[in-house]
């Protein structure tokens, strides 16, 4: 088999502060294939979006990686000199932000940031990368792109000026395209479109897409497969049909059902009690035991590594076949 | 939060001023110490002022002449240069100038007068623009934008023009021989009403905010007079930036105190401040005799310099929405 | 756009009328125009058929107009001092004034910029923090004390440069001009550096601030996600942002520029407006201080319209946020 476009090995990225080393990112590992869309799921401040800034080589100071690989289609990126991985930046890895209304230089024309980052990253020439930057907005759906390639960014609606950013982020053919929340800030009416755009691009040109979000309603539509974050680890991972239908993490198990349904409107939506910890106060072991319900001992001393239960992997020390005495005990 | 303000700021007992000093404890048992104990700078610039202050305080028992009395002055012992220079005669520390004026005790006398002024300056401004910025944001409506408005207009303008012109027009209405002490009072006021607009923003903006609060609601509602209400009520929440822009404007009042008596139209030569000090010492400059002018400016660089830094570092600890 | 142009007008003529009246009060009342024609010995008779002849008896509405119709054509009275008509002396005056302000305005600008884009790019680099250091000392030195210190090291210790005086001067029209001789411009260098290093300082510290304070936005971050070269990034995107605050602050600053020559120009012997205005206000010749008042007034206002007006030009979001709002 082909190398996936995508693969993060053992990842950790620190935080360094006055005080102490926080750390964001605790060891996490996953990939993505060509064509896949991996879903990123958890709190705010789980590291969902650190994970991409880190895999796109973005972690400013006091950030930094300090353990892991990264590897993009088979090669090695997390350790390259700034200019190199500058050069793959925007050509092999796309990148979508969250709020389309800051994301683009309110004082360029929209049509001149597109250009000036095809012509980055090719060798094509002012008219003709102005023919592919028409071209591009016409792809993400800008009515009268000819025309409109010459506005300011505060000329577009919300929900068109992340089309802009998708145009973006798109025009280098990237393999992959990493999206922190592209839909979290535009209207409900809009997040759909915007959602079936990265959708109908990543299966139209065969690019991975790592989706962050925090809304497993976006994650259920679009993703392949989806990966439930907690406090810089990854809880969970599978295809996105049996995670959603057969969470096995405690904490994935209260995430599934935190989403309403229509169906099922007569079961009350279950909430997670208390909060996830600050990265300054990660508790020993595993990070989600003082709010899980099916807590023991193991759990506060050793941190779960991830187990192959089918086709998901879970960190929860419940499925290591051991100790499930423990279980019934607590549960009693 | 402002429940637990409410009560007791409604306490009956609480005058204004025990508001004031309740709050300056409060902050100094919070953050404000702590970062004052880190900075090592602000330590040293805290120092260095307070002993600018005392400098002046004792400057009568520290001089070793009153050099604003002529009678002490003897020509003969003019133009002397420092006390390590191969020509330094003692008790003349920092050399004397051509009137025989001690330097170091004519720097002691003007930073008494500079700070005079400067003080003085900070008071009348300040108090000036409380008030109309209690008056503009509590009222509202005409006042207020008239008081804005003018506001708006003097901020055009840089403190020291409007300085010069008060100080002009005032000569010009007193008649241009006015005694030493009443020149110093025309500093006052110059300064004080260059310098009040800050004060009226930064209060009207905080009253704005506060006085839809509950607690003014329901201080109105027990029938208290607005004047109380403001006084008791509304100013203490402005205290912080007042206090951070006081600091920094206690610096720029001395400048512009030196600056106008630089210029001559401040502390005559009778009775000089640092300023008046550098104008006549910058006279003596081509003639290599620089110590006259080059003490009172080290004495009035080291002072702004400490107060302006105490300021910068009030107003990181403090934080207030200046701008 | 067009409502906004014409708010701001409408407030500059505003502010221009407040400021006449404070001017024509100081002439009124403060002087008496009289004794700008009388001498000592003139008596009370005389005094008081002038005072007529001067309009002085008429409804103060009346003066004042009749003040503000002279003001709009350049006459402002005569001086007590010279026996002079003050807008000649303003008018003698004002070449050396300007060419100072806008040479220490280019000044400030060119290096505040530079050391401010440096500071905020190499943050912890030791010239960064010499720069603060410098500024911070910039801010507390009054402008005569550094007009003193540059003159003791470069005139009377090295003997480089002239302490006062505009060097030669070339007359263009009724311009004269101190910028085609050598000694002109020797002479412009140390005053200029001294009226400059204020607004230097203010200058770098805003440029250092913005840029910071750019180099954390979203479309920064995008920009860089989008693989553009460093280049690109910081002197591309973040500086023309970083520059449109600025622009506005120098701008403004321009009029302080002007006002703060008093001082320099005093330390200089500079033969400017600012010399001129120190000598009214020593002598209480209120005539040149009215004038000088409503003419710097004129400059102050004129500029702030024109920067509100260049702020709009520049970024292309205030143009139709102004035009949202009107």
């Amino acid at each position: 088999m082909t190398n996936p476009v995508l693969s993060v090995r053992n990842l950790e990225v620190e935080f360094h502060t006055r005080r102490s080393v926080l750390h964001a990112i605790n060891g996490i590992s996953f990939d993505i294939a060509k064509g896949e869309v991996l879903g990123v799921v958890g709190e705010s401040g789980a590291g969902k979006s650190v994970t991409g800034l880190a895999v796109i080589g973005l972690i400013d100071p006091p950030g930094r990686i300090a353990g892991g690989e990264i590897y993009l289609s088979g090669m090695r990126i997390d350790h390259l000199p700034p200019e190199e991985i500058r050069r793959i930046r925007g050509k092999r890895i796309g990148m979508i932000f969250q709020d389309p209304l800051t994301s683009l230089n309110p004082l360029y024309r929209i049509g001149d940031q597109i250009i000036e980052t095809i012509r980055t990253h090719t060798n094509l020439t002012e008219t003709a990368a102005r023919k592919r930057a028409i071209d591009l907005l016409a792809e993400v759906g800008i009515p009268a792109p000819e025309k409109r390639i010459d506005a300011y960014p505060h000329e577009f609606s919300g929900g068109m000026r992340q089309r802009v950013v998708i145009a973006l982020a798109i025009c280098a053919e990237p393999e992959l395209i990493i999206a922190d929340e592209p839909t979290t800030a535009l209207d409900v009416s809009v997040q759909a479109q915007i959602i079936s755009l990265i959708k109908r691009l990543g299966r139209d040109h065969g690019t991975a897409v790592m989706l962050v979000t925090h809304d497993m309603g976006v994650i259920a539509e679009t993703s392949d497969r989806v990966a439930v974050m907690y406090s810089g680890r990854i809880a969970e991972i599978g295809p996105v049909q049996d995670v959603v239908q057969n969470p096995l993490h405690p904490y994935a198990k209260g995430l599934m059902g935190a989403i309403p349904t229509l169906a099922g409107e007569d079961k009350r939506l279950v909430q997670i009690p208390g909060s996830m910890p600050r990265l300054s106060a990660i508790p020993q072991g595993c990070p989600f035991n003082p709010r899980c319900g099916f807590v023991f001992d193991r759990c506060r001393v050793e941190r779960p590594e991830p187990i192959v239960r089918g086709t998901q992997a879970v960190a929860c020390h419940l499925y290591d076949t051991a100790p499930k005495e423990a279980v019934k005990e607590t549960a009693a | 939060m402002s429940d637990a303000v409410v009560p007791q700021r409604a306490e009956p007992s609480a005058v204004p001023a025990r508001a004031g000093v309740g709050w300056v404890r409060r902050a100094i048992d919070s953050d404000i110490f702590y970062s004052f104990r880190r900075s090592k700078m602000t330590m040293v610039a805290a120092a260095i002022t307070v002993l600018f202050f005392l400098l002046a305080i004792f400057a009568s028992v520290l001089a070793v002449q009153d050099p604003f009395d002529p009678a002490q002055l003897q020509l003969m012992n003019s133009r002397i240069s420092p006390l390590w220079t191969a020509d330094g005669q003692s008790p003349y520390l920092l050399g004397t100038d051509e009137q025989g004026r001690d330097v170091f005790s004519a720097i002691l006398y003007g930073l008494r007068i500079s700070l005079t002024v400067g003080v003085l300056g900070v008071l009348f401004s300040g108090a000036l623009g409380i008030v109309l910025g209690l008056i503009a944001g509590y009222v509202g409506g005409a006042v207020d934008g008239l008081i804005m408005r003018i506001a708006d207009v003097q901020l055009t303008f840089p403190a020291i023009l409007t300085a010069l012109l008060i100080n002009g027009v005032v000569k010009s209405v007193f008649g241009n021989r006015l005694d030493a002490m009443s020149t110093l009072a025309v500093l006052v006021l110059a300064i004080g009403l260059s310098f009040w607009v800050q004060y009226a923003r930064t209060v009207r903006g905080s009253v704005m905010v506060e006085k839809n609060k509950d607690y003014v609601a329901a201080a109105q509602l027990i029938g208290l007079p607005a004047p109380v209400i403001m006084l008791r009520h509304v100013l203490p929440n402005t205290m912080g930036p007042v206090l951070v822009i006081a600091t920094i404007n206690l610096a720029l009042a001395i400048i512009t105190e030196a600056t106008l008596s630089f210029l001559g139209a401040g502390m005559p030569d009778t009775m000089p401040s640092l300023g008046t000090l550098i104008r006549i010492g910058n006279n003596y400059l081509f003639a290599g005799e620089w110590w006259i002018v080059a003490f009172p400016g080290f004495a009035l660089a080291g002072l702004i310099l400490s107060i302006n830094l105490l300021g910068d570092w009030l107003r990181d600890a403090l934080n207030p929405k200046l701008r | 756009m067009l409502a906004f142009t014409l708010r701001r007008a409408i407030q500059a003529i505003g502010v221009m009328i407040a400021v006449g009246i404070i001017s024509f009060s100081m002439f009124r009342f403060a002087g008496d125009p009289v004794n700008q024609i009388v001498s000592l010995d003139t008596s009370f008779a005389e005094r008081a058929e002038i005072r007529k002849s001067l309009g002085l008896d008429d409804a103060v509405p009346i003066q004042f107009l009749r003040y503000f119709a002279n003001a709009a054509q350049f006459k402002f009275g005569v001086s007590y001092q010279f026996r002079q008509p003050v807008s000649n002396l303003l008018m003698e005056r004002m070449p050396a004034t300007l060419e100072l302000a806008i040479c220490a305005t280019i000044f400030a600008m060119v290096f505040g910029i530079l050391m401010g884009v440096y500071s905020a790019l190499r943050r912890d680099s030791a010239l960064a923090k010499i720069f603060q250091a410098v500024s911070l000392i910039g801010i507390s030195l009054p402008t005569f004390l550094i007009g003193i210190l540059l003159i003791y090291l470069f005139s009377v210790t090295l003997g480089w440069l002239p302490s006062f005086g505009r060097g030669e001067v070339v007359r263009l029209g009724w311009w004269t001009t101190g910028l085609l001789t050598l000694s002109g411009l020797k002479a412009l260098i140390l005053p200029s550096i001294t009226l400059g290093l204020f607004q230097l300082t203010l200058i770098m510290r805003l440029v250092r601030a913005e840029m910071l304070e750019v180099l954390r936005t979203d479309y920064i971050r995008f920009a860089r996600a989008r693989g553009l070269t460093t280049r690109a990034v910081h002197f591309g995107h973040a500086l023309k942002n970083t520059l449109v605050p600025v622009i506005t602050v120098a701008g403004l600053q321009f009029g302080s520029v002007i006002a703060f020559a008093i001082i320099t120009e005093t330390v200089f012997q500079w033969p400017g407006m600012g010399l001129l205005f120190v000598q009214a206000v020593q002598n209480v010749d209120i005539p040149i201080m009215a004038a000088y008042l409503l003419m710097v007034s004129l400059i102050f206002v004129t500029i702030n319209l024109v920067v509100d007006l260049l702020y709009t030009i520049v970024d292309p979001r205030l143009r139709s946020t102004i035009s949202r709002a009107a």
